[in-house]
């Protein structure tokens, strides 16, 4: 190989990297919200962003009906409609997103936290009945309605045996958190129409070279996601280091029971931060489906744990290590798929982690979001 | 209003009823209590008949399968691998998200030397597994275990991908087609290892359990114990109290692996037939889901929790691919009404303290002599 | 002739920017009961954290029994002699108040994981000495009516006593009390200035980091004044609260002088 081409290729996975990158760092700016907030690794937020790439599917081909090939091509869409359909995309899955993230926290972690209340009762409640229903019956109508049956009941008993004002055990949490995550993407799995195949998006972009940068291609998709990546944590950044409910956030991170006693909100507090960090996952689940133009039950688990990693990586609990974690984990990865071969991709995401960990135990940049160092 | 209290009751009674049963059987003059631990045994001994019992049976027989469907391989392994990972996570208090790691070398050392690379017998396999198991936990511990919490759970998750990763690419390791041919245990008397029954890997592998939690029993009443103890509750102060706790969270990681790597063996010898693919990051998180649902950091807990996770699924295949979802709701109940596990780990209450008395050589009164020995 | 156990020679400590200690020299005799006072964020605890291992100085020496500590871990430097207590309790909450102490014993045994497991006569030695022991310290300390229950379940004096009996169950040289009446009434004050007296009469060298000085004043044999970091005055309690210096840096504020 000529070191023209070493240098072309070198560029390539640059791109690339970064693209990637920039999906790792928006899901790890979920993580590391929640761990700089709880101290609790929302092993669920993996399942959070496949939802959302769910949502942005069923925006683009239920609600605005696109079908996945017209006459054999793609449906290629330009100017205006283009821009229209990208932003309904990205908001179906930023509210999808955030909306279950709020649910997963109320329903998994908050009666854990002792503070259990109706939203979780009821959620839980009906799964409950809903589960054991499908004992009895393999017709999923006749489950929902037997679900919705048993909802009032148990929920009314559920919310007399929450275990109010008692905080669980760390493990407790991850555990809930695991089984949440299992029943989300198992739930995904079964009751949607091609079950556990893969599913095509409508590929509404035209990957068009946008530019070439030093001899390499750039394309458009790369571009726009990058792009939105920064936007949208510059946004974040603003909203903890700015507003009011920020400040609380990062009141929250630093000192709980301080933060009590000055009168913060903390179940609201922390609501938010499960929301900003689903919010953050449904752009990324629009951002990949943009890239990759496909989605299946189990998308979450791997980029979940990567993110994590590039969370850990940067120094979580701290936003801009997110964000560097995820372009170094993203870069690190491309290069050395390309020097080691392909099939090494993930140990190599580890074996990075494990090395900048012996050498700086809190990652690259610290962990601290209380500090909010951006 | 006074059904709340009975509610409480409802979720709350049977385990109390279980650690109850545990405190007066520790009350019972020794010959009681050991004649009552060795019913118990036998009786374990005996689950292959147990569908000819009324309620038993519901328990270890599925419809269309039989006890070989339920109980057998899967459960033994899983409470095993329940029991090793509770020494790390419970007694010691170390987060491990990569525990499939040691039970996948524990498998496929015994697929190497029994036949990718060798013929050894099962039997000389095992011990050689289980060391090679305790070595890759210390190896893996070494650099790790300065880590704290987090993110040692995280490193750990990543070791246990790296060691999936590389069995699939290592042509040595048969790739990704895996090891085929791997020798079975050696037959006992009337016990034929085979395909066709089941029950004497139940057997053998009951017998692995109770030595190892003989062992483990041992360990965790001695300063070795004590010093997880107080790692998990306090590492600062342990560290400042005198506790090599390196040292002792190495002795976890090790022990822990030794287990992981003997439940691989025994795996191993059950299906004769591995691959990478059978070692997934998703079994790591089912078998820290056993010890936590279980009650962490107590032995009858892991060894409850490991049953119910592998024999959940089993045991109601009716719900075809619903089960797996209803395990993660089950998760998530288990967890928000009793965050310590289906049996909590108890303070425990030391059957000697109840007749101490103190020696003869020192004075009773709070004058005693704590002089520097 | 009473030798020196611990001596602090020069010790300078700083926190990035901060200096939390700065050229701090003092010794502890053998058998003395040591006070160390000072206003808040005077550097008592950091001075603590120095001589236990927690934080290296920046510059200085710390000898303890003419051996320098510099460069041993936190679990070697108890293994030499030197023992503490913590300024908010820091018990295993969930071990029973016998194991606590039996953790303590336990830094002069070595049955590691073989001898347990065999069960060798080593470690059968060990803990029936280690269950003594530890039953011995409660009753000297006066809570062995409730060694069997979780640490977490006492009540707060027994908390605070034992930490005490854990710390001296190594067999310290050396024992470090970081504000040990922190949160007594004056009835269990009194009681503790007994405790700690009886503990010297045992021949422990105790170092007592208080705030209270009526508690500081009656037990101590000698004290040193910290302030800002710096040792502004050193010794016998009557000269101590004769000083000007002492009296314009700590008496003379209110809040410490209660």
């Amino acid at each position: 190989m000529s070191d023209w081409l070493i240098y072309r290729t070198f560029l390539d996975l640059t791109v690339t990297g970064l693209a990637l990158g920039a999906i790792y760092a928006l899901v790890a700016l979920g993580y590391t919200l929640v761990y700089g907030v709880l101290r609790l690794i929302n092993f669920a937020h993996s399942e959070i962003f496949m939802v959302g790439t769910f949502a942005t599917l069923i925006t683009a081909t239920n609600f605005i009906g696109i079908p996945l090939l017209e006459e054999g091509n793609y449906p290629y869409r330009t100017g205006f409609t283009l821009v229209a359909i990208l932003l309904a995309c990205i908001v179906g899955g930023m509210v999808v997103s955030g909306a279950g993230a709020v649910l997963l926290e109320r329903v998994a972690y908050r009666p854990l936290r002792g503070s259990g209340e109706h939203v979780g009762a009821v959620v839980l409640a009906f799964t409950t009945a809903f589960t054991v229903s499908l004992v009895f019956s393999e017709t999923t109508r006749t489950n929902v309605i037997i679900g919705l049956i048993g909802t009032a009941p148990i929920a009314v008993l559920y919310l007399r045996i929450f275990r109010r004002g008692r905080q669980a055990p760390r493990l407790a949490f991850l555990i809930s958190a695991i089984g949440a995550s299992t029943a989300i993407a198992e739930a995904v799995a079964i009751w949607s129409p091609r079950d556990r195949e893969q599913y095509q998006t409508a590929r509404v972009l035209e990957k068009k070279v946008l530019f070439e940068f030093l001899g390499t291609d750039v394309r458009i998709d790369y571009v726009l996601v990058v792009i939105g990546a920064l936007l949208m944590m510059t946004a974040l950044v603003l909203f903890v280091n700015r507003t009011r409910l920020g400040r609380g956030v990062r009141a929250v991170a630093q000192d709980v029971e301080t933060a009590k006693i000055l009168g913060v909100n903390v179940d609201f507090v922390i609501l938010i931060t499960f929301l900003l960090g689903g919010v953050m996952a449904g752009a990324a689940a629009m951002m990949f489906t943009l890239v990759y133009d496909q989605t299946r039950f189990n998308i979450g688990f791997l980029l979940g744990v990567k993110s994590f990693t590039a969370a850990v990586l940067g120094g979580i609990g701290n936003l801009r290590g997110a964000l560097l974690g995820g372009f170094v984990l993203g870069l690190g990865e491309n290069y050395g798929a390309a020097i080691f071969g392909g099939e090494w991709k993930d140990v190599i995401a580890f074996i990075l982690l494990l090395v900048v960990l012996m050498f700086r135990p809190t990652g690259i940049l610290g962990e601290s979001l209380a500090k909010a160092r951006v | 209003m006074s059904l709340s209290g009975t509610f409480k009751d409802l979720t709350s009674k049977p385990a109390r009823a279980i650690s109850g049963v545990g405190e007066r059987i520790g009350e019972m003059p020794t010959v009681s209590r050991w004649s009552l631990i060795a019913l118990f045994i036998v009786s374990m001994y005996l689950m292959p008949w147990w569908p000819e019992v009324p309620v038993l049976g519901w328990l270890v027989d599925t419809p269309g399968t039989s006890f070989e469907g339920v109980i057998t391989d899967k459960v033994v392994i899983y409470v095993l691998v329940a029991l090793g990972l509770n020494v790390v996570v419970g007694l010691a208090g170390l987060l491990d998200l990569g525990y499939v790691g040691f039970y996948a070398v524990g498998a496929y050392t015994v697929g190497v030397l029994s036949s990718q690379h060798a013929n050894l017998p099962w039997l000389v396999c095992v011990p050689i597994a289980v060391l090679v198991s305790m070595a890759a936990g210390v190896i893996l511990g070494t650099p790790t275990l300065r880590l704290r919490g987090d993110y040692l759970a995280i490193v750990t998750l990543g070791f246990g991908e790296i060691i999936r990763i590389s069995a699939n690419n290592a042509e040595w390791l048969g790739g990704s087609r895996g090891i085929s041919k791997i020798a079975k245990p050696p037959n006992i008397g009337p016990l034929k290892f085979g395909i066709l029954d089941a029950k004497p890997y139940f057997f053998l592998g009951l017998t692995f359990i109770i030595v190892v939690v003989f062992l483990l029993r041992r360990l965790e009443n001695s300063r070795v114990g004590r010093a997880w103890n107080a790692v998990r509750e306090d590492e600062d102060a342990a560290e400042l109290m005198g506790v090599n706790t390196f040292k002792f969270k190495l002795w976890a990681f090790a022990i822990g692996a030794a287990i992981g790597g003997l439940a691989g063996t025994l795996y191993a010898g059950k299906v004769r037939f591995i691959n990478p693919s059978n070692f997934p990051l998703q079994l790591s998180i089912l078998f820290l889901a056993a010890v936590v649902l279980g009650g962490t950091g107590n032995m009858w807990g892991a060894i409850l929790g490991g049953a119910v996770v592998a024999w959940m699924p089993e045991r109601f295949r009716g719900f075809a691919d619903k089960r797996v979802f209803v395990f993660g709701v089950a998760l998530v109940l288990v967890m928000v009404f009793r965050p310590q596990g289906l049996i909590p780990r108890k303070i425990r209450k030391e059957r000697w303290l109840v007749n101490w008395k103190p020696p003869e050589s020192t004075p009773q009164s709070g004058e005693a002599e704590v002089g520097r020995g | 002739m009473a030798d020196t156990v611990l001596s602090v020679d020069n010790v300078t400590m700083q926190f990035g920017g901060v200096t939390a200690l700065s050229d701090v020299t003092f010794g502890i005799m053998r058998g003395e009961i040591l006070g160390l006072i000072g206003p808040n964020g005077a550097g008592k605890t950091t001075c603590f954290n120095v001589i236990t291992g927690v934080y290296t100085a920046t510059s200085g020496a710390v000898t303890f029994d003419e051996q320098p500590l510099a460069g041993l871990k936190r679990f070697q430097i108890t293994k030499r002699g030197i023992a503490r207590t913590f300024q908010n309790i820091r018990l295993f909450p969930d071990m029973t108040a016998i194991e606590n102490v039996m953790v303590g014993v336990d830094v002069n045994h070595k049955t590691s994981v073989g001898g347990a497991l065999i069960g060798s006569r080593r470690h059968h030695r060990e803990e029936r000495e280690g269950r003594d022991k530890a039953m011995e310290l409660l009753t000297f300390m006066g809570i062995a009516d409730r060694a069997g229950d979780a640490a977490r379940n006492l009540p707060y004096g027994y908390q605070r006593r034992l930490e005490i009996a854990r710390a001296l169950a190594t067999k310290p040289k050396l024992l470090c009390l970081d504000e040990p009446a922190a949160g007594f009434t004056p009835a269990e004050k009194q009681e503790l200035m007994d405790l700690i007296r009886r503990i010297r009469a045992q021949g422990y060298t105790v170092l007592l980091i208080e705030h209270d000085m009526s508690l500081v004043m009656g037990v101590t044999d000698r004290i040193v004044v910290l302030d800002f970091g710096k040792i502004i005055a050193t010794g016998s309690p009557a000269e101590v609260q004769n000083n000007p210096d002492v009296i314009a840096a700590y008496l003379g504020v209110p809040d410490d002088a209660a």
